[in-house]
């Protein structure tokens, strides 16, 4: 590749043609302040409008400051990052945003995780020189997401996410001028909207002004009610990223403090989503056996591909925009709403509690999982399968409230009968994971022979479409895998044209899986941590003993006890669903 | 034109029309009919003479005989008088406004004496409407030249050597434009003609499209010919329906001939021009913008490199020009560059086209050798200040450009001149004001269209200009101080430095340029609370003069909130606390009673 | 199953035109002109109608219209009143001629009187600079307005439609 050489702050650096001046900087350790920029480099991920004039730099013999997250660099080039014209502009820069922003970092939910108050620390704003009108917007509650638009810096992150990653499509800049801002269709509420949850725009929002909908104090609230018992489940992935929020390197699994800190916080039951995972897999596992093998005996009306449906805002997503096709992922609920209905029929009766005296919180990596738990399918009579969701952020915020030093817990484990899982749940977690697993059990259940490896390198990575055939003793399965709903979207359309050649489908919305989920702390742009906590789910996994669901003694003893066997008339009325055609009609009027 | 003896031009151009030339123009045919001299005498609806002010205009040739102010019921009267009597309508020559002397010819005529038409040669003598009419002006010979004499590379020679700059703002040299984009290795390139006129007070392009489509036509076909593209798209606004309608009409005659389509004049060259609109946006005067725009999208611009000419229209290399640009092409290939290279100034060749406009005698459109200076276009062309009131400044480049003084009168016109000078080029609007014009309103009024006009994309331009204008709005009300001015010199510089766009990098101009030439305006707003123009509405009030009221009741009865009152035949008195400074009672009244403080 | 009703005509008129534009999404702008042309504004069921059409986002054909000025979600004035505030017409006393047209009308720029009767805009620049400053009422352009015309140009519409009425 051709290198150049040029100069930055009086340093020489030689970089590769075509990188841009932000990169170059980064190489001699200049870092250059950004905002609106945000690159997830291993995902192909990048925003990068050059609009909010942030990082700004003087090239020598140019009429203006370049931006230099979208300049590139050129040999001979003679950059001064920081001159008196380069620290003036980009204070001024700054100063304008904050003059459109309302001031009210020590309410604001992002505050401490904002990047704008972190520039406005960087650049030491002592004063906004400019006053004037402020943008404001009435704000947007949803199921899941909240937007509070008098926040918005334009950054246009969140518009990216959810028409070039997601295409979902319900983001766009209106208007313009003063008045540009990002807003759904029509300037409707999100909860109108084809919006799935998926929280990668509250993911990649610098400011406050997308955040989730916190559900910590309806949790306080139940968890210091004695008429309640409240029992929480945890995902799979909340474990690889609750320690960042706590000082932990990225990567570093927490599940025993996990595990201390929900008891030290006054849950009666500390059980685990990873269960639920297990038991997803005995459902979907055998669903997928089912259409396989009615296939293999030339029955034409099964549909295959069979596809996941573990992904809540995958459900939304092809609810709205692929209703021709919402026969063909597997009716199986999600952990989330497996364990939720296990909970309150098999545990509750166990115990004898009465559901409505049972409360299930479940931490999520995700957004979407507050919106899917409030769906009405998953109630009994108005009551709730799962209660409250939270994120693993939320969670993050219930420990600090309660004055516990995450650091100093002990190592404890999960409760019984619920809290037991196999590796094959964990790695739910991340991308592939879920396929994976269901490999690891179908295999066995197919062939009736033991597995000859349990890990499936080929299902693994961060490419945002994959495919394997995995040998099923001489039956080739052929598997796709995606993450991301656009590279969902392209599976499904080749689906729908009748190009595909797939036996079974795992897809993620989010980048990377659950680990990159909506609800994860925040990764600021850093794709490093997803690769990281990707490796502490399979890290999680090889450590357990038990690594396929069907051999977990609590998913064996859940069927002889109460639910039968997969696919019985019971685990079809608790542990699978339908869906919906959410999709706009057009009327004629009268 | 052989057949006929006589052509009567009426101008067809929007502001005739408004005033009704399309009924001058049925009113002669009528007339003539009646009097059986229809195959003698043909009517002709052309493009813009130039002279708005003078509107409706009506020209006869071969005498030239030109007629200003022209009603629908004057058609009588030209017919019977001019045609059949042979003698010039006395009641409608031109009156030279410096010794009240009827002038006959437009070759007279002040207003045209320094004009030199290249871009708008035909405007206002062929029908535009009529392919046949362009041809006979040598029409289409510079494409049959370029395709059979010339290889693309020479025809690109001659653009470059003609020292052609582009004259929609920025003053690229087109020859070289055109030829990076025919480096460009690609199977599908484009030919991009910007119409997209947005500057407040210039209406060149829409005047040249509907008085010459086809000479955009065939300079977009030689541009193809020249950069390896067969296919061609002009972006015009929507609000242009006659200019729309003209070029549809010119697209389909030029199909008809085979000069476009495939296989133009057998050279085996093919080239096609779709309509593209636009939809009120003036930053899609911005290549990029203009281009995400053609795609259907919000047209909000991009950061350059790449350049259209490498990725423009869905990805492949594009070359965009503005319409005037285009239009001097076909006579550069016919006359030559070096005739071209002799009209013009040292870096800045041919002419360029100005909409002259404001506090000015003949406003119009006027085409000028560059290197002409202000004072030349204002005074002699312009025929100076209306109203004999004192000239105070002049704005070229609209919403970009800078407002230039007294003392920037004598500077030759030309592209580096006009920014040494603190204003530029533009696509060639030029607003005079005069002693009655505020200046931190003229600077709060383009601020205004900046504001309205910013596609909100990059930060400087997004809250940067708003925060000027509520400076500027701060400083009319008499609530600005001092420091607001540093603030606003301050902040002018930080949004040229960094805004993304031409359109944000140029936003402060008019700010920056009033503040140096007019600090003592400003200052009289923010020390003492006073407009020295008498503009700004919050720091003025009407009152009546004792001495001079009548009591005729007049402005009493005409204002509109009942703020005045007084009896029949005794002084009156404007109640502060109710007026609302709309001056109707100051231009009612006829004994100047009424004065502004 | 969310439901958008439509008239019949406006239905078939808008599968019309982008069937004519090869449902392509690049000329979304050509159709958002053709079907403002055609009805008069673009209300939100017509975008979110184009937008299934084009097999495009609504929330991108919402983006769209609310950047270009031409197009608009309200439907206009029998008689849509346009006031050129092109720098030509400003310096000529456009402004004053705005606020009283405001006045008369009790309306603000993008608004429509309660009859129906005026809708305000404010537009860049008609090219009539000669005519300056200039007021449009639907196609026709009165030049050189004053304030003190305002009323009388008003008055012309209003019992134009008494008139009809009779």
């Amino acid at each position: 590749m051709d290198k150049i050489k040029l100069t930055i702050d009086n340093k020489e650096v030689e970089v590769a043609k075509g990188t841009t001046i932000l990169d170059a900087a980064k190489q001699i350790g200049v870092h250059i302040p950004t905002l609106c920029h945000m690159k997830l480099h291993d995902m192909g991920i990048e925003n990068k409008p050059g609009g909010c004039r942030v990082c700004v730099v003087e090239v020598e013999g140019r009429r203006n400051l370049a931006p230099a997250c979208v300049t590139e660099a050129a040999a001979g080039m003679n950059i001064n990052t920081h001159s008196i014209r380069v620290i003036n502009a980009r204070r001024t820069v700054t100063e304008l945003i904050i003059s459109d922003h309302p001031f009210e970092c020590l309410t604001c939910a992002k505050s401490g995780e904002c990047e704008l108050q972190d520039l406005a620390h960087q650049m030491g704003i002592r004063e906004i020189h400019f006053e004037g009108e402020k943008s404001v917007y009435r704000e947007d509650t949803s199921p899941a997401i909240i937007r509070d638009m008098d926040k918005c810096i334009m950054c246009r992150r969140c518009e990216m996410m959810c028409n070039e990653v997601q295409t979902v499509g319900v983001l766009s800049a209106i208007n313009r001028g003063f008045y540009a801002v990002v807003s759904p269709p029509f300037e409707q509420n999100l909860d109108h909207s084809v919006c799935t949850y998926c929280g990668q725009c509250v993911a990649v929002c610098p400011t406050g002004a997308l955040t989730e909908v916190d559900h910590t104090p309806a949790v306080i609230r139940a968890l210091s009610d004695p008429s309640k018992t409240v029992v929480v489940q945890t995902a799979p992935a909340v474990r690889a990223a609750l320690g960042e929020e706590f000082g932990f390197e990225p990567g570093t699994l927490v599940t025993g403090k996990m595990v201390a800190a929900l008891r030290r916080l006054g849950f009666n039951y500390v059980f685990d989503t990873d269960f639920a995972a297990d038991l997803t897999i005995m459902e979907e596992g055998t669903e997928m056996l089912d259409r396989l093998s009615r296939h293999l005996n030339g029955d034409k009306t099964v549909k295959l591909p069979i596809l996941t449906s573990c992904c809540p805002a995958w459900v939304k997503f092809f609810e709205h925009q692929f209703p021709d096709m919402k026969d063909i992922p597997s009716s199986a609920k999600s952990p989330q709403q497996m364990f939720g209905a296990i909970a309150k029929s098999y545990f509750a009766e166990k115990q004898n509690i009465n559901r409505k005296d049972l409360v299930v919180v479940s931490v999520m990596p995700c957004l979407a999982k507050k919106y899917e738990s409030s769906r009405d399918e998953f109630a009994v009579d108005g009551n709730p399968d799962v209660d409250f969701a939270i994120s693993t952020r939320e969670l993050a915020a219930l420990i600090k409230l309660a004055n516990i030093e995450f650091k100093a817990l002990p190592e404890e484990d999960f409760d019984h009968p619920l809290g037991e899982s196999t590796g094959a749940g964990v790695i739910f977690g991340t991308t592939g994971g879920v396929i994976e697993a269901a490999v690891r059990t179908a295999y066995e259940l197919h062939t009736k022979k033991p597995l000859p490896k349990l890990n499936f390198d080929e299902l693994r990575g961060m490419e945002g479409v994959r495919e394997a055939t995995i040998d099923f003793d001489g039956l080739p399965i052929r598997i796709g895998i995606a993450h991301g709903l656009g590279n969902a979207r392209k599976l499904l359309e080749d689906i729908r044209s009748g190009k595909s050649h797939f036996h079974a489908i795992e897809i993620m919305s989010c980048p990377g899986g659950c680990i990159g989920g909506g609800g994860q702390p925040y990764h600021h742009g850093n794709s490093d941590i997803l690769i990281k906590r990707q490796k502490a789910i399979y890290q999680e996994d090889s450590m357990k003993t038990l690594r396929k669901s069907h051999e977990n003694p609590y998913i064996v003893k859940l069927y002889e006890e109460f639910l039968g066997h997969p696919m019985s008339d019971k685990a079809h009325h608790l542990l699978h669903t339908s869906y919906f055609d959410r999709s706009k009609h057009f009327e004629q009027e009268d | 034109m052989a057949e006929n003896k006589m052509h009567i031009l009426v101008c067809g151009g929007t502001g005739c029309r408004a005033s009704q030339s399309e009924q001058i123009v049925n009113n002669l045919k009528a007339e003539l009919e009646s009097q059986n001299l229809e195959n003698d005498v043909r009517v002709l609806t052309t493009g813009c003479f130039g002279f708005c002010e003078k509107g409706p205009v009506v020209k006869v040739v071969p005498d030239n005989t030109f007629y200003t102010e022209v009603k629908p019921s004057d058609a009588i009267d030209i017919v019977n008088e001019h045609i059949v009597k042979g003698r010039p309508l006395q009641r409608l020559l031109y009156k030279n406004p410096k010794n009240n002397y009827k002038v006959t010819n437009t070759a007279s005529i002040d207003f045209y004496k320094k004009q030199v038409r290249i871009a708008l040669r035909n405007c206002g003598f062929v029908d535009p409407e009529n392919i046949d009419e362009y041809i006979g002006r040598d029409g289409y010979e510079a494409l049959g030249k370029c395709l059979s004499d010339y290889s693309p590379s020479e025809v690109i020679d001659i653009i470059k050597k003609s020292g052609l700059r582009g004259r929609g703002g920025g003053g690229f040299p087109t020859g070289l434009k055109w030829e990076i984009t025919s480096k460009e290795k690609n199977d599908q390139k484009y030919v991009v003609c910007n119409a997209d006129e947005g500057d407040p007070g210039a209406f060149m392009d829409r005047s040249i499209l509907e008085g010459d489509p086809h000479s955009v036509i065939e300079a977009m076909a030689i541009c193809g010919y020249c950069i390896g593209a067969n296919k061609g798209l002009v972006y015009i606004r929507a609000e242009y329906p006659l200019a729309i309608n003209r070029l549809k009409i010119a697209l389909s005659q030029a199909s008809e001939y085979g000069l476009l389509g495939n296989d133009i004049m057998g050279t085996g060259f093919d080239f096609d021009i779709e309509i593209r609109y636009g939809a009120g946006a003036f930053v899609c005067g911005e290549e990029t913008a203009l281009i995400h725009s053609m795609e259907g999208s919000r047209g909000e611009p991009t950061f350059k490199p790449p350049f259209p000419s490498v990725s423009g229209y869905l990805g492949k290399p594009t070359n965009v020009n503005n319409v005037e640009t285009f239009a001097n092409v076909p006579v550069i290939i016919n006359k030559g560059a070096e005739w071209f290279s002799s009209i013009g100034s040292e870096n800045s060749k041919g002419t360029k086209v100005f909409a002259l406009a404001g506090k000015v005698n003949n406003v119009g459109l006027i085409e000028v050798p560059m290197g002409i200076t202000l004072r030349e276009v204002i005074f002699d062309i312009g025929g100076g200040i209306r109203n004999g009131k004192k000239f105070k400044a002049v704005q070229t480049g609209g919403p970009s450009g800078g407002c230039l003084t007294e003392k920037d009168l004598d500077i030759p016109i030309d592209y580096d001149n006009l920014i040494k000078a603190g204003s530029m080029m533009g696509s060639g609007g030029m607003i005079v004001m005069d002693e009655d014009d505020c200046m931190v309103s003229i600077a709060k009024f383009y601020l205004e269209f900046t504001l309205d006009e910013s596609c909100g994309k990059c930060t400087p331009c997004r809250i940067g200009n708003k925060r000027l204008h509520e400076i500027l709005d701060k400083i009319t009300k008499g609530k600005g101080t001092e420091q607001d001015l540093e603030r606003l010199k301050l902040l002018s510089n930080v949004i040229k430095d960094t805004s993304l766009c031409g359109l944000g990098q140029t936003s402060p101009n008019p700010v920056l340029s009033t503040l140096l030439n007019f600090e003592d305006e400003y200052l009289a707003h923010v020390r003492e609370g006073k407009c020295p123009a008498g503009q700004c509405k919050d720091l003025l009030k009407y009152e009546i003069d004792p001495d001079l009221c009548t009591g005729c009741t007049l402005c009493y009865r005409n204002c509109p909130v009942g703020a005045i009152s007084g009896e029949k035949k005794s002084v009156h008195y404007i109640d502060q606390s109710i007026c609302i400074k709309c001056g109707v009672c100051f231009q009612k009244c006829k004994f100047k009673a009424i004065s502004i403080v | 199953m969310p439901k958008i009703k439509l008239t019949e005509y406006a239905t078939n008129l808008v599968k019309e035109i982008c069937a004519k534009f090869n449902n392509n999404e690049g000329e979304l702008i050509n159709v958002l002109h053709q079907v403002q042309n055609k009805l008069g504004y673009l209300p939100a069921e017509i975008q979110e109608l184009i937008a299934q059409e084009l097999n495009i986002s609504a929330a991108k054909v919402y983006g769209v219209v609310t950047f270009y000025s031409y197009f608009t979600m309200k439907p206009q004035g029998e008689f849509p009143i346009s006031v050129c505030m092109g720098t030509a017409c400003y310096v000529r006393g456009a402004e004053q001629v705005l606020d009283e047209i405001k006045r008369q009308l009790r309306i603000d720029v993008g608004e429509t009187t309660p009859d129906g009767k005026f809708s305000l805009s404010a537009l860049r620049c008609v090219g009539a600079c000669g005519l300056a400053p200039v007021v449009l009422v639907g196609e026709k352009v009165h030049g050189r307005v004053a304030t003190v015309d305002v009323k009388k140009i008003l008055a012309e519409y209003k019992s134009g439609c008494l008139s009809d009425k009779e």
